[in-house]
């Protein structure tokens, strides 16, 4: 079975699970985001149709959130806090730093697509602030140097 | 209705209504006037643009007419000192949102926005104007949408929604950024549930919906929503 | 499972705790995991074999202790040892002195007494004392045997008297009286009755529900049923930050645990009693924590708040009374009914019982998250509690109740922590965030970062929120770039009193309390930035690079 027949059936089992509800809409964009990465307009077409939801409504919910992605992320992912606690401890001087060094704008992703840099508004690790996200792992107390240091890490494995 | 009826002052005039009325119709049937611009008769209240707030006695904070039902020995007040000054305030916001030009706007002498700042005497902006350049789509064959002029008062989604039944209109995104939008954002012209019905066009307080080559006293027609809802329930 | 049952499993759990000398437990919540707490609880593991003392020793996964700042923590009991920056090498190290020749390894002890002393912990009762995976160990604890007490000895009425006696108020902000809120729904005619927990924690700066959530979720789901029980409710939802992942996987555990022992679901307890919980995941919306907006995510649509009347209790998830809660007004029901409303009362102020939970993050020493009782002051929790303020510098103002609180100076903070003197200062209860400012911090920067915030959190529905905070933005932008002029002030003040009071929610009508608060305290900064053009704290007047 191809990898795309794959992933359409398990958005068909969650949108079973929840009996295909129009009030678990979000649960499913949660779903299909984790399927598929993120959420194109053909997906959001084929989610309108599953919940009989119109499109637009769709449309509306999936960008009203700021969790949902609606383009293509890049290879990987840094995410940095820019919650009160992080802010106070100099999170936006590192998101610069992240932008100079790899030219790449918050909300966007380089040219070779390999990596999204993305803003968030409290992880809840106020204690561990500054904190900036690297794929799936949370840096606390983060410095430039250790960021940038890691980020060179995964581009550079991603290459070979 | 009901059969129950409610007493309450409504600027110092005693008035009696039925039961669940909201302010602004208790007020309307007894000839007192309270502004408004996102609430449409035929429509579900929205409650958003807050020009028809009122005072009511003995409540710390102000209500939004269109929404708030009566209850017995309310007190409301309708035009305080305060309140003509936040509807004010709220007219310039408006008009410094985008990019509103009376004299080169479509709806120019028929605008909704445009009247209630003669009504109310807005004369001048405390805010600095946003001019913003939004592309105008005007793809359809002849509904056209600017969205430079669009106050998010979100009538035309309602009246798409609840009386013509197809919901292709909503909003997408949020706060400053939120936009009317036709099914997952396309052209109109691309749109697979427009009907083409024009009642948009028709409930649009602005110039933000308008209908190509047709003159806007010709479009405009406030009255769509209520016209049809009531004889839908008649049937 | 029966009443006694349950007593059963308690007992066999004490007795099989007490089979052990020694109990470590090793924090593993969002804290502490980013610093390697699972290679600690490795370590840990392995060490209490290697020194055969397996059998004396019990190694614990657990939540929290709130010392999130000197992570990895452990505590060993008896004693309540608490270790920081604990390692693998550590750990080992901790085994051989303390478990194996019994004297405690003194210089990897946390240093400041203080943090604990002037705390009171109830909500966080169990938080880092218990393993939040498994449910005996809630139980062995006293859990769900309020819940007992409720369905074999009280009625639903009985139990909203002892949650009035208690004089809870609302936990997420408002302060609303729980009793009150119960009591109306309970009253409210329609069916069925739902109940929506919150623990949509958009504050920034704000940790409090994630970490009750991690370290005892059960206690929020005993709380649920209780308040279920009491209003009439078959249903209930958790409303939860997607961003919380550790969170959401610890509550689902727990719900299939209550699901499997008969304390969710039908026949509860072998009685009548019914109720259900579900988790709904939020998506990265501030405004998703107003009452309003809740229920129209939950619902599975755009967070728009909407005018109240009708109020939820009322008319809440599709149209039915819903009774919508902070998860730490329901952690503390549990304890409410078993010591009684009365007990409750004298705990905190008169008008404010109880304690509260705050993240208290910033510039302090040893930041993480406490709780107090209510009535305590802004000076105990910043100098006592948090050590002071870092590398010495001089306080400059504390900021209280997240984005849309307010920044409280120094001539001020020793006020009583209420809901009421807060207000009257200008700040809010919110959900409870502090954050520590020193003299590096410039107040006309701050207020520009909790408005962009909140311009960005609008959901633009009413116009006061959506256009008046930009334009406030706007000001700010051109104050902090050289371009402001005097009248500003006089905009911004006439413009944060409107939207303060024309908005249609919570978030709008609070979203001005930095602004005026600043205003308030601060306003020689502000004409010191548009004068003399300078940022006293060096923060202002730069173009930032890598910006747009």
């Amino acid at each position: 079975m191809s990898k795309e027949d794959n992933r359409r059936m398990l958005l068909e089992k969650a949108l079973k699970e929840y009996d295909f509800q129009a009030s678990a809409l979000l649960e499913i964009l949660h779903k299909a985001q984790s399927i598929y990465g993120y959420l194109s307009k053909d997906l959001l077409m084929d989610i309108a149709q599953s919940l009989h939801l119109p499109p637009s409504t769709v449309f509306g919910v999936a960008t009203f959130y700021s969790f949902f992605n609606l383009t293509k992320p890049g290879e990987h992912i840094v995410t940095g806090c820019l919650g009160t606690a992080c802010y106070v401890k100099g999170s936006e001087q590192i998101m610069q730093a992240i932008e100079r060094e790899f030219n790449v704008k918050r909300g966007g992703t380089t040219a070779d697509g390999k990596l999204s840099l993305f803003v968030t508004r409290c992880i809840g690790a106020c204690a561990l602030s500054p904190a900036i996200i690297v794929d799936d792992e949370v840096i606390g107390k983060a410095t430039k140097e250790v960021v940038i240091e890691r980020i060179k890490q995964l581009l550079g494995g991603s290459n070979q | 209705m009901s059969a129950l009826t409610v007493k309450l002052k409504i600027d110092n005039i005693e008035v009696e209504v039925p039961e669940g009325t909201t302010i602004l119709k208790a007020a309307r049937d007894n000839g007192i006037e309270i502004p408004t611009l996102c609430s449409l008769e035929g429509l579900t209240n929205y409650g958003g643009c807050r020009l028809c707030l009122v005072e009511v006695k003995g409540a710390p904070k102000l209500f939004p007419a269109c929404t708030t039902p009566v209850s017995a020995g309310m007190e409301v007040i309708t035009n305080s000192e305060q309140l003509r000054e936040y509807r004010k305030m709220t007219i310039q916001l408006l008009l410094s949102e985008r990019t509103h030009v009376c004299s080169v706007c479509v709806a120019n002498d028929h605008c909704e926005l445009q009247s209630l700042a003669n009504k109310l005497g807005v004369d001048h902006s405390i805010f600095e104007r946003n001019w913003t350049r939004k592309e105008i789509d005007s793809s359809h064959d002849f509904l056209v949408i600017d969205r430079n002029r669009c106050i998010l008062c979100t009538r035309c989604i309602r009246v798409c929604d609840e009386i013509e039944g197809v919901h292709t209109l909503d909003l997408k995104q949020r706060g400053r950024k939120a936009e009317v939008i036709m099914d997952l954002d396309e052209d109109w012209v691309n749109s697979c549930s427009c009907t083409s019905c024009r009642k948009c066009a028709k409930v649009c307080p602005v110039g933000a919906i308008y209908i190509e080559g047709e003159p806007i006293t010709r479009t405009k027609n406030k009255d769509v929503a209520e016209f049809i809802l009531t004889r839908r329930q008649r049937k | 499972m029966k009443l006694a049952d349950l007593q059963k499993i308690a007992e066999q759990e004490v007795d099989f705790q007490r089979a052990y000398k020694y109990r470590i437990n090793v924090c593993c919540s969002s804290g502490c995991m980013p610093l390697g707490a699972l290679k600690v609880l490795e370590a840990f593991e392995k060490a209490v074999k290697e020194f055969g003392v397996e059998k004396e020793c019990k190694v614990a996964r657990t939540g929290c202790p709130g010392t999130c700042s000197v992570g990895p923590v452990v505590v060993v009991e008896p004693g309540d040892y608490l270790y920081q920056n604990v390692t693998p090498e550590k750990a080992r190290e901790i085994v051989r002195d303390h478990i194996v020749l019994g004297l405690p390894a003194k210089d990897l002890l946390y240093s400041n007494e203080q943090f604990f002393k002037k705390q009171k912990r109830l909500v966080l009762r169990n938080a880092g004392k218990i393993d939040p995976y498994r449910i005996q160990d809630y139980i062995a604890m006293g859990g769900y045997s309020a819940l007992v007490k409720c369905l074999a000895t009280m009625t639903p009425q009985g139990v909203i008297y002892e949650v009035m006696t208690s004089g809870l108020r609302g936990r997420g902000g408002a302060g609303f009286p729980t009793g009150q809120k119960w009591s109306l729904v309970a009253r409210a005619h329609g069916s069925p009755k739902y109940i929506v927990a919150n623990l949509d924690e958009g504050d920034p700066g704000v940790f409090a529900n994630r970490t009750l959530a991690e370290a005892d979720p059960h206690a929020i789901l005993e709380g649920m049923a209780i308040a279920a029980f009491a209003v009439g409710a078959e249903k209930g939802y958790i409303y939860i930050r997607a961003e919380y992942p550790l969170a959401i996987q610890t509550l689902q555990r727990a719900i299939t645990q209550a699901r499997s022992m008969s304390l969710l679901g039908n026949n509860i307890l072998e009685t009548s009693f019914k109720f259900d919980v579900e988790l709904r995941l939020g998506a990265g919306a501030f405004v998703a924590g107003e009452e309003t907006a809740i229920l129209a995510s939950v619902e599975g649509r755009r967070a728009m708040p909407r005018p109240r009347p009708p109020y939820p209790a009322n008319s809440g998830l599709w149209g039915k009374p819903t009774l919508i809660q902070n998860v730490e007004t329901l952690a503390n029901i549990p304890l409410i009914i078993m010591n009684g409303g009365l007990w409750f009362s004298k705990i905190g102020t008169p008008k404010c019982t109880g304690t509260k939970c705050f993240s208290l993050t910033g510039k302090v020493n040893t930041p993480g998250l406490i709780e107090v009782p209510m009535g305590i002051t802004l000076r105990e929790v910043i100098f006592d509690i948090g050590g002071g303020v870092q590398k010495d510098r001089k306080f400059k103002a504390v900021l209280v109740g997240g984005p849309s609180g307010g920044c409280i100076p120094e001539t001020h903070i020793d006020q009583p922590i209420d809901y009421e003197s807060l207000k009257n200062l200008g700040a809010i209860m919110g959900s409870g965030g502090i954050v520590v400012l020193d003299d590096q911090s410039c107040m006309v920067d701050t207020a520009k970062f909790f408005t962009e915030f909140c311009v960005d959190e609008s959901c633009g529905k009413c116009t006061p929120c959506r256009v008046g905070l930009t334009k406030i933005k706007g000001i700010y932008d051109a104050i902090t770039q050289g371009n402001g002029r005097m009248e500003d002030i006089t905009v911004l003040e006439k413009t944060s009193v409107y939207i303060r009071d024309a908005s249609l929610c919570g978030l709008g009508q609070t979203a001005p309390n930095p602004v005026l608060t600043t205003l308030r305290y601060f306003k020689d900064e502000y004409i010191q930035h548009i004068k003399d053009k300078k940022c006293p704290a060096g923060r202002c007047f730069k173009t930032k690079e890598g910006e747009q």
